[in-house]
């Protein structure tokens, strides 16, 4: 038990102590914040920009369709005639909607054109269209000799407010922060089973070509030594994985304080109709408290204590299987052909898990999530929208029981493989060592 | 005289390959016993079997008389061929944490390490990594290593390989030191002249089989074909032929300027080396006579062509 320790504080040492190690654990957080304010900047920027776009009417009924908004400036060119708009809207216009002549307004349909030096963005021409849609349809309305408003005072805007049998109320808010709560779990488990798995198989690789390894074992077990190395790998890995917590949630809560007290200002400063300031808060203020009314409704202790599990479970299993591996080979080239068949089931249960993000109680789901070699990544997943507890415990037992059963297989390739040198093995090979 | 280690009947075999097949040895107190054979006979299998890397399929092995155990760890020293250490790791630290491993304090080890250190005079290698230093100084970490928990038994497979001849020497004679300190050092190689100068005991294993074992002068001489070197001077041009006449007689060399006769003279069944003497006295004068003694490597090849 001593030497297990002093193996562990070794191994962790030995990698934490890393210069590679520390500059991704202390960067990477920053590096993914700092990427995410670049693209939203960008977003912003992007949309920033003004566009002038020229129109002819030749109808002369659709003009209200024209309204200008920021990013969207309208002119309207119908007095030089389609044909001198049209020159002049290649030299100074973003583009030119043009509007034939008709007798009925259903002909309007598939006439209406619009020139551009580039191909248009979609959100763009749906825009067009929704405007011209609506104004045609108020048109038609009009000629039926109805009143505008009388149809608009018929119009509901229904939003629906979901809410589980046991009263907590969820939203659309809530499914998209639950998706992204399993995923990103989901995700980093994924990776880190990856990351620190072929960080084991290389220390064993390391220990193999350096000869250190008959030293070692004529001092402690192969059995000791290998969980030695799993475990304090894993506790690196946990490291990593708080420091990067505690950063990301210092930036979170530095960027929460910073647009807080933003959207305080504005409401405060812009006077405003009881109508508007509604509105505004629905948009800004209230989304901001809805977010975090939701990250309290998620099921936090449950998805923190499955992680945990799921971590340590997965993890386990997959650097065992990692650890056997490198004692297998002479050379991280050799590993390959063994390599396929471990990153399978996890690459099987990423797509699986984010292809079920969309109905996460399915039969699919279930199965995957209690399956022991995807359910880390996929139970991960399906925990925030809420999992019977049998599923959990099922799951998590047969995890610990495969666990288990891998560790002693791999143990024992690994007891007979460190000691073998020169040979390329095959799985029949390995097969045979299991009976030595 | 008791026996720190003995091996009974230990049988190993890796599938269809047996590497060891009930094999017997003991190993007495303070002495340095040669663990000697071919390549593949069947040696590493062994000492990872007596440093419980590997268990026997079938025989026990006792350490002062108790059957091995997990706890004897820290009473064997090993030195393996393959050596190595962990590269980016520092020599110091490197140091303490396989002392660690044998069951030594820190603390203790420390002290220890620095009067290893201090005799070897690399007291600035401490913070070093293994990867700055050359072939020769980690081999000599190593050793500190391998011996800095004073074991009761040392286990050293080859360990002159990758020292120059200065180092070997100083290696050698730590060694010896180590055994009239009392250690009891199983020495494995295929360099026959330091088994000459270095083991009181040896065994030879070839093709997984014990063929010989013993106290090293008891084999020599078990091993001895009563050959005699002679050189005799002689006015007497047919000496030779005379000799030849009553003993078995090889390998003549004559230097007629100065009379002188030279050979190798095998005594016959029945006679003693008197009779040889005093044979030779009465036909010419001796000046030299010496009995030829099998050298380890002379009794190593003959054995190994014999068993095969």
């Amino acid at each position: 038990m001593n030497k297990l320790l002093l193996i562990i504080k070794r191994e962790f040492y030995a990698k934490v102590k890393n210069k590679s190690f520390i500059i991704l654990t202390i960067l990477s957080p920053i590096l993914v914040v700092a990427l995410g304010a670049l693209i939203f900047y960008l977003s912003e920027k992007n949309s920033e920009d003004v566009r002038k776009v020229a129109y002819v009417d030749e109808t002369n009924q659709l003009a209200p369709a024209f309204t200008n908004t920021e990013t969207l400036k309208y002119v309207d060119l119908s007095a030089l005639g389609f044909k001198e708009a049209k020159t002049l809207a290649e030299k100074d216009y973003y583009g030119l909607v043009y509007i034939p002549k008709t007798d009925s307004l259903n002909q309007l349909s598939n006439d209406i054109k619009f020139y551009s030096q580039e191909t248009p963005g979609l959100s763009f021409i749906s825009t067009v269209e929704g405007r011209l849609e609506k104004q045609i349809r108020n048109l038609k309305i009009e000629k039926l000799n109805i009143d505008v408003a009388t149809i608009k005072a018929t119009e509901t805007n229904v939003s629906i407010a979901t809410e589980n049998f046991t009263g907590e109320k969820s939203s659309k808010i809530g499914s998209i922060l639950r998706m992204a709560a399993g995923g990103g779990f989901g995700y980093l488990i994924f990776m880190f089973i990856i990351i620190y798995g072929t960080s084991v198989m290389r220390s064993v690789i390391e220990e193999k070509t350096s000869r250190i390894i008959e030293v070692i074992i004529s001092s402690v077990k192969p059995f000791q030594l290998m969980l030695g190395k799993i475990l304090g790998n894993a506790l690196a890995g946990l490291m990593q994985f708080i420091i990067w917590m505690i950063i990301g949630g210092a930036i979170l809560f530095a960027i929460t304080l910073y647009l807080g007290t933003e959207t305080t200002n504005n409401t405060n400063i812009v006077p405003m109709t009881p109508d508007v300031v509604h509105q505004v808060q629905e948009a800004s203020n209230n989304n901001l408290q809805l977010v975090l009314q939701e990250i309290k409704n998620l099921p936090i202790l449950t998805i923190f204590f499955s992680f945990l599990v799921y971590f340590f479970g997965g993890y386990l299993i997959y650097s065992s299987i990692y650890a056997a591996i490198g004692a297998a080979v002479d050379s991280e080239t050799d590993t390959q052909q063994f390599m396929m068949p471990v990153l399978m089931p996890l690459v099987i249960a990423i797509y699986i898990g984010f292809s079920i993000i969309e109905n996460p109680h399915g039969s699919v789901a279930v199965g995957f999530s209690i399956f022991p070699l995807t359910s880390p990544i996929v139970m991960l997943m399906r925990i925030p929208f809420g999992v019977p507890w049998w599923q959990i415990a099922v799951s998590m037992l047969l995890l610990i029981l495969t666990f288990i059963g891998i560790v002693w297989f791999a143990a024992k390739i690994y007891r007979v493989g460190i000691l073998m040198y020169g040979k390329k093995p095959n799985y029949k090979e390995i097969y045979k060592w299991l009976k030595y | 005289m008791k026996n720190v280690l003995t091996v009974e009947n230990v049988t190993k075999t890796y599938g269809n390959f047996t590497a060891l097949n009930k094999v017997s040895i003991a190993i007495p107190k303070g002495s340095v016993f040669g663990l000697l054979g071919p390549n593949g006979a069947g040696k590493t299998s062994l000492i990872r079997i007596i440093n419980q890397i590997t268990l026997p399929d079938s025989g026990t092995i006792y350490l002062d008389g108790k059957p091995l155990q997990l706890n004897h760890i820290q009473d064997i020293g090993y030195l393996p061929e393959e050596r190595g250490l962990y590269k980016s790791m520092k020599v110091g630290e490197q140091a303490i944490y396989l002392a660690q491993l044998k069951g030594m304090s820190k603390q203790e080890a420390k002290k220890k390490l620095q009067m290893w250190f201090e005799k070897f005079g690399i007291n600035d290698w401490w913070n070093k990594k293994i990867q700055e230093l050359s072939k020769g100084m980690a081999q000599k970490v190593q050793f500190i290593v391998t011996v800095m928990h004073e074991p009761k038994l040392l286990i050293f497979d080859e360990p002159f390989s990758g020292f120059d001849p200065v180092n070997a020497n100083l290696i050698k004679d730590e060694i010896l030191k180590l055994r009239d300190n009392g250690a009891s050092i199983i020495f494995s190689t295929h360099r026959m002249e330091s088994v000459e100068e270095m083991c009181d005991y040896i065994a030879l294993i070839d093709k997984s089989n014990k063929i010989l074992d013993g106290k090293l002068s008891d084999i020599k001489h078990q091993f001895k074909e009563n050959k005699f070197e002679v050189g005799l001077i002689s006015d007497n041009k047919n000496i030779f032929n005379e000799v030849q006449e009553k003993f078995k007689v090889t390998n003549l060399n004559t230097n007629t300027e100065n009379n002188e006769y030279k050979m190798v003279v095998t005594l016959n069944n029945n006679d003693t080396t008197k009779d040889l003497i005093k044979y030779l006295n009465s036909k010419a004068q001796i000046n030299h006579f010496s009995e030829i003694i099998p050298s380890a490597n002379d009794i190593f090849l003959k054995s190994v062509t014999n068993h095969e």
